[in-house]
């Protein structure tokens, strides 16, 4: 909302600024395979690309036209089945397509699929929407069971992106050229969204969201704004779903189900609704997250829902919003008075968390969940989830910090005000 | 066929009371928060669990009456610090914010129990059956479930119509200006109502463990379930939430009684499909196997043709 209107102001030079958005996108792009050139780090920036595909898409109904998804994986996981499916029949008929256009084939399903199901979700918007979306999300779910044939059950359907038509020398084995396949996509709708929302439509979609009744009023049908908006939705979210198909060369139930629907919203939400950058930090924020905790940690899902909930809690606005709102502070070049007091929260913030993770990580490796024994390393230290030891030491980091954190909270609060009036003043003078 | 028909009979009426107990709390909250708590499910799952683990130190009787109580205190705080604290942001950040708490109910549960069923067993004092029809044992437990599901159904009837109490939160539900300018304490009521019907949601859990499978994807599986049930009884309806839960009870024991699929039904009539034609595989699917999704399609249904739920009152 915020960008839309900030952005907004200043229209001349726009363009410009805008294109020049897009070069240094496009450069970070080419040049970042070059910098992360190992192999977690290609297949972990192709997920992020695809992810950003899906976290955008999402936004463009949670954000955009206000409607909360539970079941945006369908058009997602539908798209990439067809994908699939699409590439085994081209090797099959030996015909000459090349697997850059494969993505569109997804993005069709996923067009097709938002229209059936939009035209039964999408009568009513609110808390129905929601409710309809997770129904229909469960009824595809569920339903990939059952079709053992097209979606292949719990082992999945497998295709090999390698045996279709060479373009330029191109084979798409490597991992590098699927990437570059990937950012070249994620550009692209990235762009397509963004210009998206600078339409009348985009803008109409807006005030569907913040009233619909006015906008039903000045003569829009807000169930028809809906419906539109979802059905760009499914399309965006099936090419992201066919780029996972190209990128895993297997698609599996799974992938329909509630879990792929269920991480959208987290990353999409923690990222920020309000700001079109916010899926796109979500979306590599949380993938980061997702490879890199699972790798330290059995539980890392836990804290990713532990803190969706301290966003939806307290920054609704998500990291994004978080950002969007100390831009008139960094206007009026003051950011650094807030310094002290942010340094402070955070180093109590961290010994707060350090200590509740501790003792989360203890409680696991003491319960029935947990197949290693009571031995495990913290932060590279060894220690013993059944002595008492580190335990003492959970309680002792994470209940003072607690406290303090509580105590200094306040103080941020009037930091943040006092420099806040001050960057206003400095802009009325 | 007879014997199939009063068996699936009850077996449904004891899913559908089962569900009432959890979708009576879902809809209590909804009408008077306007929050569908995502998270109902979670505290049924909660139930199972606190029900299994005290039941195995202090014996299920115990456990049957210290589990609700536990997990309703839990849902009173969660209301108290949490959906309190988010209200400020609207009815979209309290959905969500009951979506995070599910997602982290359920990594608590798997972190603490595992990923794998635990042994939540039938108490012995009701390990015996209870009557035969024609060939089948109709186990004692199954009577038990659906006598107390009955009997809490009666109780919570006779509160929420023939008390002072019950009162008040009929009045809360729709005018709870007006209440609170009578003196009650509002937002103390809703803590108190958000309890009991996570309380609720816990009791279904409790009784209904040892006789499902106590799993950390109970919740998962249930929760959807609750939801079809509150729509297609009309948002905020309780008698509505009633027909709807032994609707989907009866609708999917029987479906999974019967053995019957498209092709079956073509071939009545003659048409036959070639085995590897596009469509043949949906053609092969039984009823019994297309059980698990009856609720969803029924919802899409209603949604068609009756948008605003059984008994609902608005569009919702």
């Amino acid at each position: 909302m915020s960008a839309v209107a900030q952005t907004g102001v200043r229209r001349t030079g726009r363009g410009g600024a805008l294109a020049g958005v897009w070069v240094v996108a496009a450069a970070l792009f080419a040049v970042l395979p070059y910098v992360f050139s190992s192999g977690t780090g290609l297949t972990t920036m192709s997920l992020m690309a695809i992810m950003i595909i899906f976290a955008l898409s999402y936004n463009m109904l949670l954000g955009q036209t206000g409607m909360l998804s539970f079941g945006h994986a369908v058009y997602y996981g539908l798209g990439g089945f067809l994908v699939v499916h699409a590439m085994n029949g081209i090797t099959a008929a030996h015909l000459p397509v090349p697997l850059a256009v494969l993505p569109l084939v997804g993005g069709v399903a996923g067009l097709v699929f938002g229209v059936i199901f939009g035209s039964v979700s999408t009568r009513r918007g609110g808390t129905a929407f929601a409710m309809i979306s997770l129904g229909l999300g469960e009824l595809v779910g569920a339903s990939a069971l059952i079709l053992r044939d097209f979606f292949g059950g719990e082992d999945g359907i497998t295709t090999n992106r390698t045996k279709l038509l060479h373009v330029a020398g191109f084979n798409f084995g490597p991992q590098l050229q699927v990437y570059y396949l990937i950012a070249f996509w994620c550009l692209v709708c990235m762009m397509a969204m963004y210009a998206l929302t600078r339409t009348p439509f985009g803008r109409i979609c807006n005030a569907v969201r913040d009233n619909p009744e006015r906008a039903a009023f000045i003569g829009y049908n807000t169930q028809s704004v809906r419906f539109i908006a979802f059905c760009l939705a499914g399309l965006f979210a099936g090419i992201a779903g066919g780029l996972t198909a190209i990128n895993f060369e297997i698609m599996n139930a799974a992938n329909v189900g509630a879990a792929p629907s269920g991480i959208v919203l987290l990353m999409t939400y923690i990222g920020g609704v309000g700001n079109f950058a916010g899926p796109v930090i979500g979306a590599v924020l949380i993938t980061f997250l997702q490879v890199m905790l699972s790798d330290a940690t059995e539980i890392w899902q836990l804290y990713l829902g532990i803190l969706f909930i301290v966003m939806v809690s307290f920054a609704p606005g998500g990291i994004a919003g978080l950002i969007a709102m100390h831009a008139p502070v960094w206007r009026a070049r003051l950011l650094h008075r807030l310094v002290p007091a942010y340094a402070l929260a955070l180093a109590l913030g961290l010994v707060t968390f350090a200590g509740a993770a501790l003792a989360l990580e203890m409680a696991y490796r003491l319960s029935a969940g947990s197949e290693g024994g009571t031995a495990f390393r913290f932060l590279h230290v060894p220690l013993d989830a059944a002595s008492a030891a580190p335990w003492s030491l959970a309680v002792l980091l994470a209940v003072p910090g607690f406290v303090a954190f509580r105590r200094v909270l306040p103080i941020v609060g009037n930091a943040w005000a006092a420099t806040l009036a001050e960057a206003r003043r400095g802009r009325g003078r | 066929m007879l014997e199939l028909i009063i068996v699936s009979t009850l077996n449904g009426v004891l899913y559908g009371m089962l569900l009432f107990l959890m979708a009576s709390g879902l809809t209590l909250i909804f009408s008077m928060m306007g929050v569908l708590n995502f998270a109902h499910a979670s505290f049924y799952m909660l139930g199972a669990f606190f029900g299994y683990q005290l039941s195995r130190a202090l014996g299920f009787w115990p456990a049957l009456l210290i589990a609700p109580v536990l997990v309703g205190a839990i849902g009173a705080a969660v209301e108290r610090y949490g959906l309190r604290t988010v209200h400020r942001h609207g009815h979209v950040a309290e959905l969500l914010f009951t979506f995070g708490l599910a997602f982290v109910i359920e990594e608590v549960v798997q972190m603490l129990w595992g990923r794998l069923p635990v042994d939540y067993r039938v108490p012995p004092t009701l390990d015996f059956t209870a009557f035969t029809i024609f060939s089948t044992n109709y186990p004692a437990y199954k009577l038990f479930e659906l006598l107390t599901a009955i009997a809490i159904f009666a109780v919570l009837l006779l509160v929420l119509t023939r008390t002072r109490a019950g009162l008040i939160i009929q009045a809360a539900l729709t005018h709870p200006d007006m209440v609170a300018m009578l003196g009650h304490n509002v937002p103390r009521v809703f803590m108190l109502a958000f309890g009991v019907g996570t309380g609720l949601a816990a009791v279904a859990g409790v009784i209904a463990g040892p006789a499902l499978v106590t799993q950390s994807n109970m919740a998962g599986l249930l929760g959807p379930i609750l939801f079809v049930v509150v729509v297609v009884g009309g948002l905020g309806s309780l008698a509505g939430a009633f027909a709807a839960s032994l609707l989907i009870g009866l609708v999917q024991t029987f479906a999974v009684a019967m053995n019957v699929s498209l092709a079956d039904l073509l071939a009545l009539f003659g048409a036959r499909l070639a085995p590897d034609a596009f469509f043949a595989e949906i053609t092969q699917v039984t009823v019994a196997q297309i059980a698990p999704i009856m609720p969803y399609l029924l919802l899409v249904l209603i949604l068609i043709f009756r948008p605003r739920g059984l008994f609902g009152t608005r569009e919702t």
